[in-house]
């Protein structure tokens, strides 16, 4: 088991595209941290130099106490899962899982044993015979599992392990790493684009967009107090409405509505973020939503409108009626975030 | 799917002619002549034929010349085999490493393989030439007198190199494509569960090579026995004298140099046996798939 610390690590590829800007955050023993973030915003390239499979630009990694940013991936105590499952497509299941081992030089019979447990918790013990042709995506995402697991690694890096997998998989996948990684403790990076894999799993989540760390947090955290316009649009599905509004005297207004008041120190433009789930239609509400669309979503219904001319959704519960045109919604407690209306950081 | 039709039975037929006269004409009549006449021993002077039977395959077996032959032609085979590949492997697996996602250089080598072959077998000629090549020379400083054509060693060495040194290309090309099929990721995770790279050639890049490896094999042998008739030919200059000779080498020798048509058709019939032989076999571990999906 061991902590991950990267201080100031950067990564600048051969053709001059810096990928990932100077990142600093260290990451707990056996905690579970997911990266997150919009495609080609850096994530991989953040893994594959933890992974040692891409050269450090600038900074300094370290696993455990050990400064690794020279040490071959080898040598890094670290196992990885790939998205295409990386399989060797010669060997069988029973070869994959212990590859690693055999390398090693730990005896035959060792890996054999280790090779059966890792099968057992995974139940792939009767495809232990078959090449990775013969088995199916999940069965295929299993095997990679194993080959991480028999090693008792001191961290875990996943990239994007679930994404080839179908929707009904994934949910059960996503639960089975997660317990895994529960009973063996072992200290877990989890790439993803999905935001609820980040939302479920992660102990920590971490925001990336763009090559910058947009922000660090539980997914309570990422979630109710978004640090940044994209973090609040990129969490959440329907994401956070964010609308144009102003302060003025500690009283928050979108249009002519006062959404809220404020005890921060600001006046003039903002944006202002609310998310779907926190506005309900209520007699005594005090905005006035002009309702368009209504999306039924089974358990829930989304509900698209405007208000002063800006759209807005929100989330209600399927016994809730409502109609057409103007009605009026009030908004919970404390559920107004408040961004800089320029670079968007919360206020 | 929809399958496409001919309203007419005659127009497939009209447009497979030209392909089936093609082989039928430069094909299956010569073999069937070659496969005729071995059973007949031809008057020198074109008078006429004598049915023979077996004789001239019995008198091909007794011959110790042929023999001789035959040997060369499996040493020749498995040493120009053997260094076509292995060179050619250990060229790509060097290349590769510089290449990993440079595209740009992989189209430049693909000109490798354009250009090469042929230039290459003349450029291997000139290297042995016996008054000026480079090689020779090359020898004379060693304080050898390397002697193309009239010593026997000499002139087998220098038909294994430039055989060799012609066929670099085309696997060079092939292996390294294959090399650079092999899935980023695979490769990545055997880094991160092997850490000495030679065990990781033979344990993962290796084994993925081999359906690439085995069609070079078959295809190298078959050139090794029948394409290399022309680096020979410019090499001994239809003067076998003492000089080695390749079985395909040997049948024009002796048919049109010795004008024993009888002999020459047994030997080529010999070869046909073993091209079918061959392409059996290739056939056969084709199906037993040796890729991997
Ligand atoms: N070898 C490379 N050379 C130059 N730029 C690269 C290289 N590899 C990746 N990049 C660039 O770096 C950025 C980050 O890539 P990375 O693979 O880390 O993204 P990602 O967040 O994992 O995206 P995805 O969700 O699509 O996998 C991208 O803009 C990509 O184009
Ligand atoms: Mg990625």
């Amino acid at each position: 088991m061991a902590q991950v610390t990267l201080d100031n690590v950067r990564k600048v590829y051969p053709n001059g595209f810096e990928a990932v800007k100077p990142a600093s955050y260290n990451i707990a023993d056996g905690e579970f941290v997911v990266l997150v973030g919009p495609s080609g915003c850096g994530k991989s390239t953040m893994l594959r130099m933890i992974a040692g499979l891409e050269d450090i630009s600038d900074g300094a990694l370290k696993i455990g106490d050990r400064q690794v940013n020279k040490v071959d991936p080898a040598d890094r105590d670290i196992a990885m899962v790939f998205q295409n499952y990386a399989l060797y497509p010669h060997m069988t299941v029973r070869k994959n899982i212990g590859y690693g081992l055999k390398n090693r030089k730990i005896d035959k019979s060792t890996i054999e044993a280790k090779v059966q447990e890792a099968a057992t918790m995974l139940n792939l013990t009767e495809y232990l015979d078959r090449k990775p042709s013969q088995l199916s995506g999940g069965q295929r995402q299993r095997v990679a599992m194993g080959r991480a697991i028999v090693r008792d690694p001191s961290l875990f890096l996943f990239d994007e392990p679930l994404s080839n997998l179908d929707a009904k998989l994934r949910n059960q996948m996503r639960i089975e790493i997660k317990a895994l990684q529960r009973r063996l403790g072992v200290t877990s990076i989890y790439v993803t684009h999905d935001q609820i894999e980040a939302m479920t799993m992660a102990d920590r989540i971490i925001v990336m967009n763009g090559g910058i760390i947009e922000q660090i947090g539980t997914p309570a955290e990422v979630y109710h107090s978004p640090a940044s316009t994209f973090v609040a649009s990129f969490m959440g599905a329907p994401p956070m409405n964010l609308l144009e509004g102003r302060v003025d005297g500690g009283m928050i207004r979108v249009g002519d509505t006062v959404v809220g008041n404020t005890t921060l120190a600001v006046t003039g433009p903002v944006t202002v973020g609310i998310r779907p789930e926190d506005l309900e239609p209520s007699v005594g509400g005090q905005l006035r939503i002009d309702v368009s669309i209504i999306e039924e979503l089974g358990a829930h219904r989304l509900v698209h409108g405007h208000i002063a001319g800006q759209a807005l959704t929100m989330q209600i519960g399927k016994d809730t009626a409502i109609g057409d045109g103007p009605i009026p919604v009030a908004i919970k407690n404390n559920a107004v975030s408040l961004f800089d209306h320029q670079t968007g950081n919360r206020l | 799917m929809k399958r496409a039709g001919f309203s007419t039975r005659w127009l497939p037929i009209m447009l497979l002619l030209p392909q089936l006269l093609i082989i039928v004409i430069f094909f299956y009549w010569p073999a069937w002549h070659a496969v005729r006449s071995s059973f007949f021993l031809q008057d020198p002077f074109g008078f006429g034929e004598t049915f023979v039977g077996l004789k001239n395959y019995a008198s091909l077996f007794k011959s110790s010349a042929y023999m001789r032959s035959a040997w060369f032609t499996l040493f020749f085979v498995v040493l120009v085999t053997f260094f076509s590949l292995a060179i050619a492997l250990l060229f790509a697996v060097k290349a590769d490493k510089v290449l990993r996602g440079a595209k740009t250089y992989r189209t430049l080598l693909m000109w490798v393989y354009a250009v090469a072959p042929p230039v290459a077998g003349v450029l291997g000629v000139i290297m042995f030439d016996q008054s000026w090549g480079p090689a020779t020379e090359f020898f004379a400083l060693l304080g050898y007198d390397f002697r193309l054509g009239v010593n026997y060693y000499d002139t087998a060495f220098a038909m294994v190199v430039v055989s060799v040194w012609k066929q670099l290309p085309v696997n060079f090309i092939f292996f390294l494509s294959g090399l650079q099929s092999i899935p980023r990721s695979v490769r990545e995770a055997a880094l991160i569960d092997n850490r000495s790279a030679s065990s990781r050639f033979w344990d993962i890049t290796f084994p993925l090579l081999a359906p690439t490896g085995f069609f070079l094999l078959i295809t190298n042998i078959t050139y090794a026995m029948f394409d290399t008739f022309g680096v020979i030919d410019v090499l001994v200059r239809g003067e076998p004298g003492n000089n080695p000779l390749t079985l395909v080498y040997k049948v024009y020798v002796d048919g049109f140099r010795g004008n024993d048509l009888g002999g020459s058709s047994a030997q080529s019939v010999v070869l046909m046996v073993l091209v079918l032989a061959m392409t059996v076999f290739q056939f056969r571990m084709v199906e037993r798939r040796i890729h991997y999906t």
